[in-house]
């Protein structure tokens, strides 16, 4: 006889074990899909694979792609160690991109040219931070959910940015293209290896050594990881939940205003449609795929940058809908639940219930 | 300048609609204890499953109840995952967003600019004589009649009968509930894929009756607003209903300014509103204190149930 007894105890590997299992379940339920749509999954795989990997330009782009992942992936984690859901991050992008074209759009006239990028960088972490206080001063001022009040800034977020180009900001030689002039050069982040990857990425792998050093082996991180159990351990430890939930979400805002000044100063050079294409919402599937571990936050991005780049290549190989990339990502997102839930459970085979595992909770269906 | 304010109105109601019986659904689920965070994904599922049925057989019913449909297949696997598998039920829901999102945008691919049905307004003989408030609310599409109807029933069945009762106390104690004979597990599937339907219907609501046709990203938030609501309804469908309508009026503000030639609110800025007016309701709700003490909200939301604990 077959059992699922209930664990108690962790077991070693789990970190690993759920991330494969998402993987495993995304890839799985993505190829029913895709067999339901009369398309051999191995090949559209394959496809994907080629077109994530298949040259050294693609391999760079996927790079490029991660960067900014990287960046929403380590807000969204921060936020959820203490139990704060910022699902803001795509407005806070977007307004982290605002600023940063503000300044590399009118900077110059007032900054010395080896001042624009720290300018635009600072810029951008406080466009982010400020678009995440408003949620953040609901909250602990009175306990307003700050999932829906971030979520619904996105939207006013990506308005403003399309009023600033269409209306006041825009470039009076566009030849009526909406979009902003070009940022001063002097704004620009530099470029490597002849690839499009730019200084965002290590500025994006740096935070991410810190965030991890900080949560790890600070005081603050260490409180954090105590109100993530749960307002009663919070309260038990006497930790200030109030001032670390404002801090918390502004820290995770100014990361995810970080992504929007790298794609502003890194690749799109002006403030134009294109840029709100989802990052934010990106952020949430890294951070869980990772584990809310900042160290493997840039792995899960990596991993997420290859399945999104791979999914819009096989519009050109299959003539599939490119938004066959958002259903594999929602499967990654049941996956990494149906893996949690797996690993909870354990499979025992053979007789009765033993009074060892009485005592863990198991019980026979 | 009267007949111009019924416009108005009616273009608020029009609006409305879609987000309230989102709110509906959103009601019951979370009454048993299940928060459903995949609205969104739900409605924009619904919309394209309905203009797509009705493209195909051109029945705008079949069409509103495969809308309905979609989003209760939604809704199910919702209640699998934070049901059956006692997962995060945030991430779950919004699991279900970004998936439903992406099939709808999969599947609706070959509709985009497709021909479809529409269901045009019937207005109700006697009732849509009432001067201003008939052409008001009772000139509008089958789909608002049900859902005044829904809210009326909702609101009974939840305050007044025994299925109500029980899907409360499925909410509120779980674990009492159990001990008292209460299936809870079966209530709480049934109000979660019950919850995906409405949201779905509100979802072919908006693709079959107010902006007719198969757009990617048509929802734009409003399942969001809906589950907002349901905090600004304190749980209550009556007060559901009046903040749908505040979300219509807002949105209907945006064409009345421009008719009316207003500049002194930059259309932006109207654009916003109903974004920020949402978040500034919740914000009131939660200021106040006596509001928040009989808000309703149930007591085990959001949280597992099983005997083991």
């Amino acid at each position: 006889m077959i059992r699922l007894v209930k664990r108690t105890d962790r077991f070693k590997g789990q970190a690993l074990a759920i991330p494969a299992l998402a993987v495993l379940f995304a890839f799985g339920a993505g190829a029913l899909i895709l067999l339901l749509f009369g398309v051999n999954p191995l090949s559209a795989y394959w496809a994907m694979a080629k077109g994530a990997f298949g040259s050294g330009y693609l391999a760079s782009e996927v790079l490029v792609k991660a960067a900014p992942m990287t960046l929403t992936g380590l807000a969204v984690a921060l936020g959820v160690t203490m139990l704060l859901w910022n699902i803001g991050c795509e407005g806070q992008l977007v307004m982290g991109a605002v600023f940063a074209a503000g300044v590399g759009l009118f900077g110059s006239a007032y900054l010395p040219d080896w001042a624009m990028l720290p300018a635009a960088a600072g810029a951008g972490a406080l466009g982010g931070a400020l678009w995440a206080m408003g949620p953040a001063l609901l909250k602990a001022g009175f306990r307003v959910n700050e999932i829906l009040t971030t979520l619904l800034l996105n939207y006013v977020a990506v308005i403003l940015m399309e009023h600033l180009y269409f209306g006041p900001w825009r470039n009076p030689q566009g030849l009526g293209f909406p979009g902003t002039a070009a940022i001063a050069d002097s704004a620009m982040l530099p470029r490597f290896f002849g690839t499009r990857i730019h200084l965002g990425l290590f500025l994006a792998l740096t935070i991410a050594l810190m965030l991890g050093a900080l949560l790890r082996h600070s005081k603050w991180g260490f409180q954090l990881r105590v109100a993530g159990l749960g307002p009663k351990a919070a309260r038990y430890a006497a930790i200030p939940v109030k001032r670390r939930t404002l801090e918390v979400m502004a820290a995770s805002g100014a990361l995810a205003g970080l992504a929007g000044m790298g794609e502003i100063c890194g690749l799109q050079h002006r403030l134009q449609e294109g840029l709100s294409i989802g990052y934010g919402y990106d952020g949430i599937i890294v951070a869980f795929l990772a584990r809310l571990n900042p160290l493997a936050v840039p792995v899960a991005a990596v991993f997420l940058s290859a399945v999104t780049i791979g999914a819009e290549r096989l519009q050109t190989s299959l003539g599939l809908p490119s938004s066959i990339e958002l259903v594999l990502k929602g499967c990654l997102v049941f996956g990494y639940l149906a893996g949690e839930g797996a690993t909870r459970w354990r499979l025992h085979f053979g007789g009765q219930t033993t009074p060892a595992m009485a005592a863990e909770g198991g019980h026979a269906e | 300048m009267l007949s111009e304010v019924t416009m108005v109105g009616q273009i608020a109601v029009k609006a409305s609609i879609g987000v309230l019986l989102g709110s509906l659904g959103e009601i019951v689920t979370e009454k048993s204890g299940v928060l459903n965070l995949g609205v969104e994904g739900m409605m924009l599922f619904g919309a394209m499953a309905g203009f797509a049925v009705g493209s195909i057989t051109g029945n705008a019913y079949l069409a509103a109840s495969a809308g309905m449909v979609g989003g209760g297949l939604l809704g199910l696997l919702h209640a699998v995952f934070s049901i059956s598998l006692q997962a995060n039920q945030v991430l779950s829901g919004l699991a279900i967003t970004i998936f439903g999102s992406g099939l709808a945008h999969f599947l609706g691919r070959p509709f985009i600019n497709a021909r479809g049905v529409t269901l045009a307004p019937l207005p109700i003989p006697l009732l849509s004589d009432i001067p201003v408030l008939g052409k008001v609310f009772f000139s509008q599409s089958i789909l608002a009649y049900t859902a005044y109807a829904l809210t009326l029933i909702l609101y009974f069945m939840l305050t007044k009968s025994r299925t109500g009762l029980v899907i409360r106390a499925a909410g509120e104690d779980a674990a009492a509930a159990d001990a008292a004979g209460t299936p809870v597990t079966t209530i709480r599937y049934a109000s979660t894929v019950f919850g995906g339907m409405l949201a779905g219907l509100g979802g072919a609501y908006l693709s079959l009756v107010h902006t007719p046709g198969w757009k990617e990203h048509m929802t734009g938030g409003q399942g969001w607003i809906a589950i907002a609501m349901v905090l600004f309804s304190v749980w209550n469908p009556l007060w559901a209903f009046c903040g749908a309508l505040l979300f219509g009026v807002l949105t209907a503000l945006q064409f009345a300014f421009q008719m009316w030639g207003v500049t002194a609110v930059p259309q932006y800025i109207l654009k916003m509103m109903p974004y920020l007016l949402t978040i500034m309701v919740m914000a009131v709700i939660h200021l106040s204190p006596s509001l928040r003490r009989k808000s309703g909200a149930p007591g085990d939301l959001g949280r597992p149930f099983s005997r083991e604990g």
